[in-house]
C-alpha cells in the first residue's frame, strides 16, 4: 500500500481517540487549571512544597517494575512450556490464566485473605499443624500481599502474548543454529531469545503500565500506607475537591508512561525481526518422554497454586455456607428479598456484561486493527508518535477520565454522558493497546518478501492480505479480543465514574452485595464472583472456537 | 460454525440493547450514590400518579457523584440529586447547583435535621456512624466488650479494632468527624496517636473492614469494627439462618457516634422542574420514608412513619450523637485529613 492511502487506515482510530480521549481530558485539565481568585494552577504549588509526592511517584515506579519483573520470572518458562508442548486440558489452562484479569479487586483482594491473611486458610492450618500460637505469614499490609496479587493478575499477557509468539518461532532457525553446533543454551540465548524481544517488551510494558496505575490492589492488600499516584488523584479528586493537584498529578503520570512508551516503541521498532512465521504453531511428538511429563507437571502444578489457590478459595467460600456445603448463596442470587429497585436477576447481570463486552470487544478490535496495520508498515517518525499515543488511555487515571466525559460530552450529538454506550466506549479505550499489542508483533513479523512473492505470482492485493496476512493475524486478533472481553466484562477503567441508568453488570452485582452487612450477602458476592468466572470462561471459549483449529493460543 | 457463533454473538449483543428503545412518557432523571434503593413497588407508585418514567443514574460514591453533579453543572445530568450528607453539604451549597424549594412535606420533619435554611437541600434520611462488636467473640473470650471511645485506648483491646481509612471512604471519614467532635481539634490526634499505639488496623473502606478483617468475616481477626448503627439489623435480615439475636452490637453511648444526614435537592438547569418537585415531595412523603429503613439501612426522616420489626428489635439511634456544622467540616476536612495521615500513617 502507498504511505499516502495508508494514512486513511489510521483516521478512524484516531477520531475515536480524539472524541473520547483527547476531548473529555483536555476539557477537564482546561477546567482544573483554570484561574480561580485571578490565580491560575491554585493549589499546584502544594505538589511541589515537600518531597512527599516525589516518593508516592518513586514507590509507584519501583512497585511496578519489581511486579513486572516477578511476573516475567514466572510466566515465562510456562510460555516455553505452552509454546513447546501439547497436552490435554491445555486450552483449559489457558483460558483459566485469564479468569483472574476479571475479577473486581475486592473480591481478589478476599480472596488472598481467605488463603494467606492472618486468619486465613494456610495460616490456620499451619497453626494448628504444629501448635502455634501465632501466624506464620503476616502479610497484610506489605509490598509482597499485593505484589502477589499484581502476578495473579497479569500472569495471562505474559503467557498470550510471549506464548504465542513462541509457539510460531520457525523451527528451521533453531535447526540451523544446532547444525552449525551450538549448543541447546547458545539457541536459546542467541536465537529464540532475540527472537522473542518485542513479544517479550510488548508484554512487559503493558504489565508495567497497568500496575503502574494500579489502584484498589494496592490499597487493600497494600495498606494505607502504600499510595500509589492513581490513589492520591483518587485522594485529591473525589474526597478533597482539588481538581488542580488531581490533573497536575494525572498529566505527571501521562506524561511519565508516555516517555516510556516512547522509548518502548523505538526499541520495539529495533529488535522486530521479519521471519517467516508458521501460520499453524508447530506441534512437538505426541509422545512425551519422561523429562517432558516432568516439565510440564511442574509448571501445571506450579500454576495450580499461583493462580489456581485462589480462585478456588473464592469458589469454596461460596458453596461453603454456615450449615455445611450447599447453594444456599447461589439459590439466594433469584430471590429479592427487600423487593428493591436496584435487585438484579443473575441472568439479566450477565446478558448485560456480555452485551457491553462484546461491544467493547468489537470496537477494541476494529480500531486496534486499523491502527496495527498503519503501524506496522508506517515510516519511523509517524509511527514513534502514534503509537505511544494509542496506549494512553491504559496508564489514564480513570477519575480524570470519567470527570472528562461529565464535562465534555454533554451536547448533542455527544451528549452520551448517561447512555448505555459510554461504559462499552470507556472500556474499549482500555482495551485498545491490549488489541495493538497482541496484533502488532505479529505484523511486523510477516516477512515483506513473502508478500512481493505472491504478487510475483499473480495474486490481487487483497488475495496477498487474505491469503499471506490473515492467517497470521487473525490468532493474534484473537489474542487481543479475548483481553478487550475480559477487560470490559471486569469493568476496567473509567466506567466506575460513568453514570449509568439500570444496566448493572456482574461486578457491579458484586459491589452491591459488598456494600451491607449479613453473610448471606457475601455469600451472594462469593456466588455471583463465581458466575462471573463461569461467564467470563465461557466467553473465552467462544471466542476460541472463532480461530482456526490447530491453534493453541 | 464459526457463523453461528458470531451469529450468537450479535442476537445477545440485540437482546441487550432490546428496551433501550425510548418510551413516549416524560423522562424524569435522579442521579445519586451507588448505595440508593428503594422498593420496586413505591417507585412504580410514583411513575403512575405522575405519569412519568423515572430513569435512575449512578456513579460511585457520595463524595464522586456530588462533584460530578457540580462540574455538569452547566449542563446538568438530571433534575433532581440524591445523596449529599453532612459531610459534603456545605461543598454542594457553595457551588450552587441546587435550587431553593419549600416542600409542603416539611412541616413533617424534625427542625434538627433542617440544616440547609435556604431549603435547597431538604433532609430524607439519617444514619449513626459507629463501632460494632462481635458479640460472640467477647463471650467466649470472657472479656467485657468496649462501651465508649477511650476504651478502645486500653491495653485489653490491643490489636481489636479495625478502622477505615477517612481519606479513601465514607464511614472512615464520618468516624473522624466522631473524634473531633468529641475530643475537640486540640485533642484528636491524642486520641488517633494512641489508637495507633495500641494496633488499630487501617482498611480501605468499609467492605475491605467489614468483610475483610471484622471478625464476623471468615478470617477475620478483629472484633471491634466501624460500621452504623443499623448493622445489626442487617445482620439479622441478611442472615442465612434464622437468628433470634443479632450478632453484632453497635455502640452508641453519648458522643460516640457520628450522624449523618442525606439530603435531596433539585438541579439548576431542570427543565421539569415542577414534576423534580413533586419527585421531593414523594421523597419526603410517607411511602417513601416508610420504605428507607430496608432498603437504605438508614432512618426515615419523617419521624411518624413506623418502623419494620426488625429496625425495632435490633437498632436503636445513637444517644447525643457527634454533630458538626457543615461549614466547620467543609473548613476542616483538608486539614484533619493532612493531620491524620501524619499521624497515624507515616
Amino acid at each position: 500500500m502507498k504511505q499516502r492511502s495508508r494514512y486513511f487506515l489510521i483516521i478512524p482510530p484516531l477520531i475515536f481517540m480524539g472524541l473520547f480521549y483527547f476531548y473529555p481530558l483536555a476539557s477537564i485539565f482546561s477546567l482544573s487549571f483554570a484561574p480561580q481568585d485571578n490565580t491560575p494552577f491554585k493549589g499546584v504549588e502544594k505538589l511541589f512544597s515537600s518531597t512527599y509526592y516525589v516518593r508516592v511517584l518513586w514507590f509507584t515506579t519501583w512497585q511496578a517494575a519489581l511486579s513486572t519483573l516477578l511476573t516475567l520470572v514466572l510466566a515465562l518458562p510456562v510460555a516455553f512450556v505452552f509454546a513447546r508442548y501439547t497436552f490435554r486440558g491445555k486450552d483449559l489452562l489457558l483460558s483459566l490464566t485469564t479468569i483472574p484479569f476479571v475479577l473486581p479487586t475486592v473480591v481478589t483482594a478476599a480472596a488472598f485473605s481467605a488463603l494467606l491473611g492472618r486468619g486465613g486458610l494456610v495460616n490456620t492450618v499451619l497453626m494448628q499443624l504444629f501448635g502455634l500460637e501465632q501466624p506464620v505469614f503476616r502479610l497484610e499490609h506489605t509490598v509482597w500481599f499485593f505484589l502477589m496479587a499484581h502476578v495473579f493478575y497479569n500472569f495471562t499477557v505474559v503467557l498470550r502474548l510471549v506464548g504465542g509468539f513462541w509457539a510460531r518461532l520457525p523451527g528451521q532457525v533453531h535447526d540451523a543454529a544446532r547444525m552449525l553446533g551450538a549448543t541447546g543454551r547458545v539457541v536459546f540465548l542467541r536465537v529464540t531469545l532475540p527472537l522473542l524481544a518485542p513479544a517479550i517488551m510488548a508484554a512487559s510494558l503493558l504489565v508495567f503500565v497497568f500496575c503502574f496505575t494500579s489502584f484498589g490492589v494496592v490499597l487493600i492488600l497494600g495498606g494505607p500506607r502504600l499510595a500509589t499516584v492513581e490513589v492520591e488523584i483518587f485522594r485529591q479528586a473525589v474526597h478533597l475537591f482539588n481538581l488542580p493537584v488531581a490533573a497536575a498529578l494525572s498529566l505527571v503520570q501521562i506524561l511519565f508512561t508516555f516517555g516510556l512508551m516512547v522509548a518502548y516503541t523505538r526499541l520495539e521498532r529495533r529488535t522486530s525481526v521479519a521471519l517467516l512465521p508458521e501460520a499453524t504453531p508447530k506441534r512437538t511428538a505426541l509422545t512425551l518422554g519422561p523429562k517432558d511429563r516432568l516439565v510440564i507437571n511442574t509448571c501445571v502444578c506450579g500454576m495450580a497454586v499461583l493462580l489456581g489457590a485462589p480462585l478456588l478459595a473464592l469458589f469454596i467460600r461460596s458453596i461453603l455456607t454456615e450449615t455445611g456445603v450447599g447453594l444456599t448463596y447461589y439459590l439466594a442470587l433469584f430471590e429479592n428479598r427487600a423487593q428493591s429497585i436496584l435487585y438484579v436477576a443473575p441472568a439479566v447481570a450477565i446478558l448485560n456484561s456480555i452485551g457491553f463486552a462484546l461491544a467493547a470487544t468489537l470496537i477494541a478490535l476494529i480500531l486496534g486493527g486499523l491502527s496495527s496495520a498503519f503501524l506496522a508498515g508506517a515510516k519511523a517518525r509517524p509511527a514513534v508518535l502514534l503509537d505511544p499515543i494509542l496506549m494512553l488511555p491504559l496508564s489514564t487515571s480513570a477519575v480524570t477520565l470519567g470527570f472528562g466525559f461529565v464535562v465534555a460530552l454533554d451536547e448533542p450529538p455527544l451528549n452520551l454522558r448517561s447512555s448505555w454506550v459510554l461504559p462499552a466506549i470507556a472500556h474499549a479505550l482500555v482495551a485498545l493497546p491490549f488489541v495493538i499489542r497482541s496484533v502488532l508483533p505479529a505484523w511486523r513479523s510477516i516477512p515483506q518478501s513473502l508478500r512481493e512473492a505472491a504478487v510475483m505470482l499473480g495474486a490481487s492485493p487483497w488475495r496477498v492480505w487474505f491469503a499471506v496476512d490473515w492467517p497470521i493475524l487473525r490468532r493474534a486478533l484473537m489474542v487481543g479480543a479475548v483481553f478487550a472481553f475480559a477487560i470490559s466484562m471486569g469493568e476496567f477503567g473509567a466506567t466506575v465514574f460513568v453514570a449509568r441508568p439500570q444496566t448493572p453488570t456482574l461486578p457491579l452485582a458484586i459491589y452491591r452485595y459488598l456494600s451491607h452487612p449479613g453473610s448471606l450477602n457475601y455469600g451472594q458476592a462469593m456466588a455471583m464472583s463465581c458466575l462471573l468466572m463461569l461467564t467470563t470462561g465461557i466467553g473465552f471459549g467462544l471466542l476460541e472456537k472463532l480461530r482456526p483449529a490447530s491453534g493453541n493460543f | 460454525m464459526k457463523l453461528k457463533t458470531i451469529a450468537i454473538m450479535l442476537t445477545l449483543i440485540g437482546l441487550t440493547l432490546h428496551g433501550q428503545a425510548a418510551e413516549k412518557k416524560p423522562v424524569l432523571t435522579l442521579m445519586t450514590h451507588d448505595s440508593f434503593a428503594v422498593g420496586k413497588e413505591v417507585l412504580a407508585q410514583f411513575e403512575r400518579q405522575q405519569g412519568v418514567t423515572l430513569k435512575i443514574i449512578k456513579s460511585g460514591d457520595a463524595g464522586a457523584v456530588l462533584n460530578q453533579a457540580i462540574l455538569s453543572k452547566a449542563n446538568p445530568l438530571a433534575d433532581v440529586f440524591y445523596g449529599v450528607d453532612n459531610t459534603f453539604m456545605s461543598r454542594a451549597l457553595k457551588a450552587g447547583i441546587f435550587m431553593a424549594y419549600a416542600s409542603p412535606q416539611l412541616k413533617r420533619i424534625p427542625d434538627d435535621l433542617k440544616l440547609d435554611p435556604g431549603n435547597r437541600l431538604l433532609p430524607v434520611s439519617y444514619g449513626d456512624v459507629c463501632l460494632n462488636y462481635d458479640r460472640k467473640w467477647f463471650v467466649d473470650k470472657g472479656i467485657e466488650p468496649p462501651q465508649d471511645l477511650d476504651d478502645l485506648l486500653k491495653p485489653a483491646y490491643k490489636s481489636l479494632t479495625v478502622v477505615q481509612n477517612p481519606a479513601i471512604s465514607s464511614p472512615g471519614m464520618a468516624f473522624l468527624l466522631a473524634t473531633v467532635g468529641r475530643y475537640g481539634q486540640s485533642g484528636y490526634l491524642n486520641f488517633w496517636q494512641q489508637l495507633r499505639a495500641n494496633d488499630a488496623y487501617i482498611a480501605n473502606g468499609w467492605t475491605d473492614a467489614y468483610y475483610g478483617q471484622f471478625t464476623r468475616a471468615k478470617g477475620g481477626t478483629r472484633p471491634i469494627v466501624v460500621s452504623y448503627a443499623s448493622s445489626p439489623s442487617a445482620e439479622v435480615f441478611y442472615s442465612e439462618t434464622k437468628l433470634d439475636d443479632a450478632p453484632t452490637v453497635a455502640i452508641l453511648a453519648p458522643q460516640t457516634a457520628f450522624r449523618q444526614i442525606e439530603f435531596v435537592g433539585i438541579l439548576k438547569g431542570t427543565r421539569q422542574q415542577e414534576l423534580a418537585a413533586k419527585l421531593v415531595d414523594f421523597m419526603l412523603d410517607y411511602s417513601f420514608q416508610q420504605d428507607i429503613p430496608l432498603h437504605m439501612w438508614v432512618f426515615p426522616a419523617n419521624p411518624t412513619v413506623p418502623l419494620p420489626d426488625v429496625f425495632i428489635k435490633y437498632t436503636r439511634q445513637a444517644d447525643n450523637p457527634v454533630m458538626l456544622t457543615p461549614e466547620a467540616i467543609e473548613a476542616g476536612r483538608e486539614k484533619w485529613l493532612e493531620e491524620w495521615t501524619e499521624t497515624v500513617l507515616r
